[in-house]
């Protein structure tokens, strides 16, 4: 927004709650800049929600500081509420009442009169292919409608600032991509959004920059490129003929890409982890890699060259899986692998 | 059931993304409301929702009605020597106490609905924090005027006649509503104070019974041992179904209406921020 160009749209310093004994959010240093998709990265219970909670001044915090666009999310609570708005990871719209009524409800909340506010909910119902569903009662929505009437209750004043909560958590595929087609809509008009999620596709696909976030604390930030190029240039795997010559190949691949090379559980599969150090693209350092194994005699039955994935860039990070955030549906993790799968 | 079954995004309409982009392009923003038209856009909401859920009047027309033709069976030969006589004294009475009675069903409301995501969404408004609590209130007013109706209109049935006429039983309903919403603000405290709606219900029944019938609602207070008389003549509910019984008698008892608004001003005193204390934290 070009009246907000002047300073970022989020910015924390120190930020810390605690519930009890447990440090949900332990430090964490954010700043958003303004018009931008920023991804919130992290597991469940990372502490994205109650980050979340905070900026949009529904918790206190207990420690550090927070400002959107320049104003203090307690001391100016009001000045943020204006500005910003919050679309949960539950449909935050009353379930009891329809479509139409939750829309009106709110806009006249937000100031609009009667009529007006009919209007923009009937528009709103329209452009979100609602129209048909608007005299239900929402508790009847299947959960991509759902879903729908909650950003549309998020924009019925175009928000300076969206805060989007997992929005896409439990959703189909198909409902998914609407969902990622609306927040590219939005951010289009000049909107801040602050997506949090669990699931690294949706992170890539959507967010411009990324903070990881793992028990409270921002552990990586950065473009998505930079998070990619901290783990490596990409990976190779391979299947071998034969499994007695697993550790010669391991031992050559090492030598040769200056890799981590890991044995995968299968005893035929191998993973390198191809550098990003040296000029060579991945595609070279792989067909090198494929040559020099030729040569060697060892067979190698099938190949595969795949782009750095989040998941890879949290395994680097943390050590470990992304926990729970693997689990939504076999092969996710997978679709963003870009791999190009080679007979050999 | 197949008419509420929820339909999938395949049978969706899709959505369209340039009519969402033109309705983005839209910034102008409407004024801030002011606190009066926030509370009532909330009252609308309670009432959008005893529209969708007809059945929650129940506790507003099949209770009251039962209270009435039960005490009044019950104890009226006893107490004043016919079911007839007895009407006469103990009807504004018992509206009092079945519409005071009806209040506690807001904390358990309020512990239901502020579990719901929608509540943070509201949360994160920039309009007068209380207005969501008020609006409630107002939406349970109408709740508290349709048990009054249905209990004048049963007990006209019954032979009770009122000498304040038409103006003294609204006066006196009106005062009973204006009590009635002071009082609630103890039970949103409670709702969202307590985890469980059961909890703000059992608690809620600790506080309500005592309450109600330790007063002047059955009985004569000059009856009773001198300690609890000394409760009794003090009670909230005692000075409000004193001002209530003169208002339909046609007197108007300006030190018991005076008493019943002085308490209506504590309750929203002490209990109006302890709410919203809550509230702003939940």
């Amino acid at each position: 927004m070009s009246t907000h160009s002047s300073g970022p749209a989020i910015e924390t310093v120190g930020l810390v709650k605690t519930f009890g004994e447990t440090r949900a959010v332990d430090g964490v240093d954010l700043t958003v800049p303004a018009g931008t998709v920023y991804g919130v990265l992290g597991p469940n219970g990372a502490g994205k929600t109650t980050t979340v909670k905070m900026l949009a001044t529904l918790l206190r915090p207990d420690g550090g500081e927070a400002r959107v666009f320049g104003h203090d999310v307690v001391h100016e609570a009001d000045e943020v509420r204006g500005r910003v708005s919050l679309t949960g990871q539950y449909a935050s719209v009353d379930e009891d009442l329809t479509g139409t009524e939750n829309l009106i409800l709110l806009a006249r909340l937000l100031g609009h009169r009667k009529p007006t506010a009919r209007t923009r909910a009937a528009q709103l119902l329209e452009a979100f292919g609602l129209t048909e569903a608007a005299g239900k009662q929402v508790k009847h929505y299947s959960g991509g409608m759902r879903r729908r009437i909650d950003i549309a209750a998020s924009i019925l004043n175009t928000p300076d600032l969206l805060f989007l909560d997992e929005p896409t958590t439990g959703l189909d595929p198909r409902s998914r991509n609407q969902v990622w087609d609306i927040v590219r809509a939005v951010v289009a008009q000049g909107t801040t959004v602050l997506l949090t999620t669990q699931y690294l596709d949706e992170a890539d696909q959507l967010a411009s920059r990324i903070a990881v976030i793992d028990r409270g604390r921002v552990i990586a930030e950065g473009t998505k490129g930079e998070l990619k190029a901290s783990v490596g240039a990409g990976s190779v795997h391979l299947r071998l003929r034969d499994a007695d010559r697993r550790p010669e190949a391991e031992r050559l691949l090492r030598e040769l890409l200056v890799a981590e090379v890991q044995p995968e559980p299968d005893p035929v599969a191998l993973t390198a982890r191809l550098s990003a150090a040296t000029s060579d693209s991945a595609a070279e350092q792989a067909a090198r890699a494929l040559g020099e194994l030729t040569r060697a005699g060892i067979t190698v039955d099938n190949f595969s060259l795949g782009q750095p994935s989040l998941d890879e860039v949290f395994m680097a990070l943390t050590g470990r899986e992304a926990g729970p955030a693997t689990g939504r549906d076999a092969g996710t993790d997978t679709d963003t692998d870009a791999k190009d799968e080679v007979a050999a | 059931m197949s008419t509420v079954t929820s339909t999938e995004s395949k049978d969706l309409a899709p959505v369209s993304t340039e009519t969402l982009t033109a309705l983005l392009v839209a910034k102008e923003r409407p004024p801030r409301p002011s606190s009066l038209s926030t509370s009532l856009t909330f009252g609308w909401r309670a009432m959008l929702k005893i529209k969708h859920v007809p059945e929650q009047l129940f506790d507003v027309t099949a209770f009251p009605i039962m209270n009435l033709l039960m005490f009044t069976y019950l104890f009226g030969g006893a107490l004043a020597g016919s079911p007839d006589d007895y009407i006469q004294f103990v009807l504004p009475g018992i509206l009092v106490m079945s519409v005071v009675m009806i209040t506690m069903y807001t904390g358990v409301s309020v512990n239901i609905d502020i579990e719901k995501g929608v509540f943070d969404r509201f949360r994160s408004l920039p309009i007068w924090r209380p207005s969501a609590m008020v609006g409630y209130l107002l939406g349970d007013a109408l709740r508290y005027t349709i048990a009054s109706v249905v209990m004048l209109a049963m007990g006209l049935l019954l032979g009770y006649r009122a000498d304040g006429g038409f103006v003294g039983v609204v006066a006196g309903i009106a005062l009973l509503l204006v009590f009635s919403f002071a009082f609630s603000w103890i039970w949103t405290m409670f709702g969202l104070m307590l985890r469980t709606e059961k909890s703000v219900m059992s608690v809620s029944m600790m506080v309500i019974f005592p309450l109600t019938f330790l007063s002047n609602v059955f009985v004569d207070p000059r009856t009773m041992p001198g300690w609890l008389q000394a409760f009794v003549n003090n009670s909230p509910v005692t000075h409000l179904a004193s001002a209530v019984r003169g208002l339909m008698a046609g007197d108007w008892p300006a030190d018991e209406i005076a008493w019943t608004l002085g308490w209506s001003g504590l309750f929203v005193v002490v209990f109006g921020p302890v709410t919203m204390r809550l509230y702003n934290r939940k």
